[in-house]
């Protein structure tokens, strides 16, 4: 018989001290969201629009605008792009309280959904996960949370089987229309305070599914108070937003823009 | 067409020809409806033959053709598939409902859902689709007595995103793009056999260096997959510090995947043609000795384990007739002592390389045991495999254009994490896809699955589902 628990007590902590104290955040060459430049853009060029398959760059009165709830992150625009106005970057930070904060077009102001306070919840929060159809690349990073590189209970959040017992319904996926009343009924099983998290490109906007079987994500569905978009968003992508929700991190990302660390 | 044989049959010719096909010992793949010109569609039958090659037969659609479920039990769900989402009609099919599309009536939920069992101590127990932990959309229906589990029937298409129609209208580059995020997990090979099929429609031949590039990444696919499934089968036989060890080894693998490809999920790397961007294989091998040791120790461990291997052995037994007529595919083809894998039968990438020093691990008994211990010898091999590959790449291009001319067609595969993965795709006048069909492995595997939990207990039924490692993305689509 194997003494697991003594050889691993013998191996010692695998957990990061990140996001708490300096460590590593486990995401050495993770290629995050493209970075864009519009004042590098040459007049009328639309070719990263052209070819984006999600529709997550548009033009609009000869500017470019991106909308990172819409991306996918298979960087087609940045192999495209002829003036590097569209750049290769490592941000994945992107989780935001206000839709419109996804959003590089200035003309709207984000605005975050009043929702209630997170106070109480600061150190103890139970998450609901549910899959509205997604690729399962969410589902692999919200199951690697609970490795013991990541270790999301040290956090104080935990994910819990019943509704009952949550405070944050966690989507992926972009809904699928036989997935709507499970979702529904899962939500309504959920005791006040209640908030929606949109985790992926695909529960924020659709992704690359909107239509068919599918809706687009979460629009329209619940009001929802946390976004997050990746294709998959990894895992410290994930306890950032988290933690910025419960109001211990900052939010990076402002108008389409990133405070870099 | 990338094919040993296509040709016509009429439909009076089939049931023959699908016998003619048992006899000679070859093996039925898929079937799918494709457009012809003119607005009429077929079904093409794929078939394979041992050290020939892919058959495609052609069968016009206009009138009912004769369901071959009966002849070859595996093609049954792609029969429904197809009846379901091109109105092709099959004749004779043994279970004439729908497989994917919503339920339109009460009768036909019942029908589809309830099979006529009743019985005073028999009850049912209708499971999901919202499970307990981080898991997958799906429902399960089983008829018990107490521990003892009559009949199990999985309903695996709420999460359906009708991806191959997706394809329709696409280039050859975004459609790579929708490849890439049919199952995440399997990512990286999607990619490679979606890029193969449009390579082959293209007449293209794909850079040395590309070849051997494709083979590091497909491994590290394999290497992440196997090593969270033993983690998640450690997780349902209670061994808590083996489930934690295991997660913390996939952790590492796919914190090496983003350190090589930019992606944990080794997106955005395989492309039509060859290579989107060269691998950065500095610290790899280096990596991969590390990793290597501890997940020897690892697997030591579990070997050591009695209580373990108790909870594995004769648990979800399928036997190598099932497998075979029912159509698994992958680990568990091959730990039911079917001898199969697409690298070696239908080699592609740089595979054929002896000095790659690549084997097929088979089992016979054809248990969760057998599942693990197939999975644990391709761990081995994949390490071996990518350690070698790296000092075998060549220098050169990694990529070179690649554009099919109108109206192609061709089909792509390769050997994923959990078994064959077909692509087929069409291209319109325009250069456009016209159909996409992608035969999945777990579509395969989730066919065959409720033959082993028929007559079995509820305490084994976790372990058994973790031993199949099946995806329900893959088999949605």
């Amino acid at each position: 018989m194997a003494l697991w628990t003594l050889i691993g007590l013998a191996e010692g902590t695998a957990t990061t001290r990140w996001p708490l104290k300096p460590g590593p955040d486990g995401q050495d060459g993770v290629i995050g969201m493209p970075r864009l430049e519009p004042e590098r853009c040459d007049a009328g060029c639309s070719i990263c629009a052209d070819v984006c398959p999600t529709r997550a760059i548009a033009l609009a009165e000869e500017r470019l605008d991106l909308d990172y709830g819409r991306c996918v992150v298979c960087h087609l625009c940045v192999e495209v792009c002829p003036t590097d106005a569209l750049t290769e970057s490592n941000n994945w930070a992107f989780g935001v309280r206000a839709r419109d904060d996804l959003r590089t077009d200035i003309s709207v102001t984000p605005v975050a959904r009043p929702s209630p306070s997170r106070h109480g919840f600061r150190r103890s929060l139970h998450v609901r996960h549910v899959d509205a159809g997604s690729c399962n690349g969410c589902e692999s990073e919200l199951q690697a949370l609970n490795n013991p590189f990541y270790n999301l209970h040290r956090l104080g959040i935990f994910y819990t089987p019943s509704p009952r017992f949550a405070d944050l319904l966690l989507v992926t996926g972009p809904v699928t229309r036989a997935m709507l009343e499970p979702l529904r009924r899962t939500w309504e099983a959920m005791p006040e305070p209640r908030w929606v998290m949109a985790c992926g490109t695909c529960a924020v906007s659709g992704g690359i599914a909107p239509g068919g079987p599918c809706l687009s994500g979460l629009e329209g569905v619940f009001p929802v108070d946390l976004y997050l978009p990746g294709c998959p968003p990894n895992p410290a992508a994930i306890i950032e937003a988290l933690l910025m929700f419960l109001g211990r991190m900052q939010q990076r990302l402002q108008r389409g823009r990133m405070n870099d660390k | 067409m990338n094919v040993a044989a296509q040709r016509h049959l009429d439909r009076s010719e089939l049931e023959e020809a699908a016998r003619t096909l048992r006899v000679q010992g070859g093996r039925m793949i898929m079937l799918y409806a494709a457009p012809e010109a003119g607005g009429t569609q077929n079904v093409r039958y794929v078939s394979s033959r041992s050290g020939i090659g892919f058959d495609i037969w052609v069968v016009p659609a206009d009138t009912a053709i004769p369901s071959l479920a009966t002849i070859w039990p595996l093609l049954g769900w792609y029969e429904r598939e197809t009846a379901d989402h091109r109105g092709i009609v099959f004749s004779g099919q043994p279970e004439p409902f729908s497989l994917i599309a919503p339920l339109r009536s009460a009768e036909e939920a019942d029908l589809r859902r309830l099979p006529d069992i009743s019985g005073d101590a028999v009850q049912i127990l209708p499971f999901g689709p919202v499970r307990a932990g981080v898991v997958e959309s799906a429902e399960f229906s089983f008829f018990y007595i107490g521990e003892a589990i009559l009949h199990y029937v999985p309903h695996l298409f709420l999460k359906h995103r009708g991806m191959e129609d997706r394809f329709a209208g696409q280039t050859p580059e975004t459609g790579l793009v929708l490849a890439e995020r049919v199952s995440g997990v399997g990512s990286a090979a999607h990619a490679l056999a979606y890029s193969q099929a449009v390579e082959a429609a293209a007449g293209t031949t794909v850079p040395d260096r590309a070849c051997y590039q494709r083979v590091i990444v497909a491994e590290l696919e394999r290497l992440y997959n196997h090593l969270h499934y033993l983690g998640h089968l450690a997780d349902t036989t209670t061994l808590k510090v083996g489930h934690a060890e295991g997660a913390l080894l996939a952790e590492r693998a796919k914190q090496i995947n983003a350190r090589v490809t930019g992606s944990r999920f080794l997106r955005g790397i395989v492309a039509p043609g060859g290579m989107r961007r060269d691998l950065c294989i500095d610290g790899l091998a280096s990596a991969l000795d590390e990793l290597r040791q501890q997940v020897h120790q690892y697997i030591k461990r579990l070997d050591a384990s009695e209580s373990y291997f108790d909870r594995l052995a004769t648990t979800g037994l399928l036997p190598r007739e099932i497998a075979f007529d029912q159509g698994a595919t992958g680990p568990v083809a091959r730990a039911s002592g079917l001898d199969r894998d697409l690298r070696r039968d239908h080699t592609y990438a740089a595979y054929a390389d002896p000095d790659l020093a690549f084997s097929v691990a088979t089992h016979e008994t054809g248990d969760a045991n057998a599942r693990a211990r197939v999975r644990i010898a391709e761990i081995e091999n994949s390490i071996l495999m990518i350690q070698r590959a790296i000092t075998l790449t060549p220098t050169g291009k990694i990529r070179i254009p690649c554009l099919p001319p109108p109206n192609r067609e061709a089909l792509g595969w390769a050997e994923s994490p959990r078994g064959t993965l077909i692509y087929a795709v069409h291209f319109e006048e325009d250069g456009r896809l016209a159909r996409v069909k992608i035969k999945s492995p777990s579509f395969s595997n989730w066919r065959v699955f409720p033959y082993t939990v028929h007559n079995t207990n509820m305490m084994d039924y976790a372990i058994n589902e973790a031993s199949f490692g099946l995806t329900i993305a893959g088999c949605a689509r």
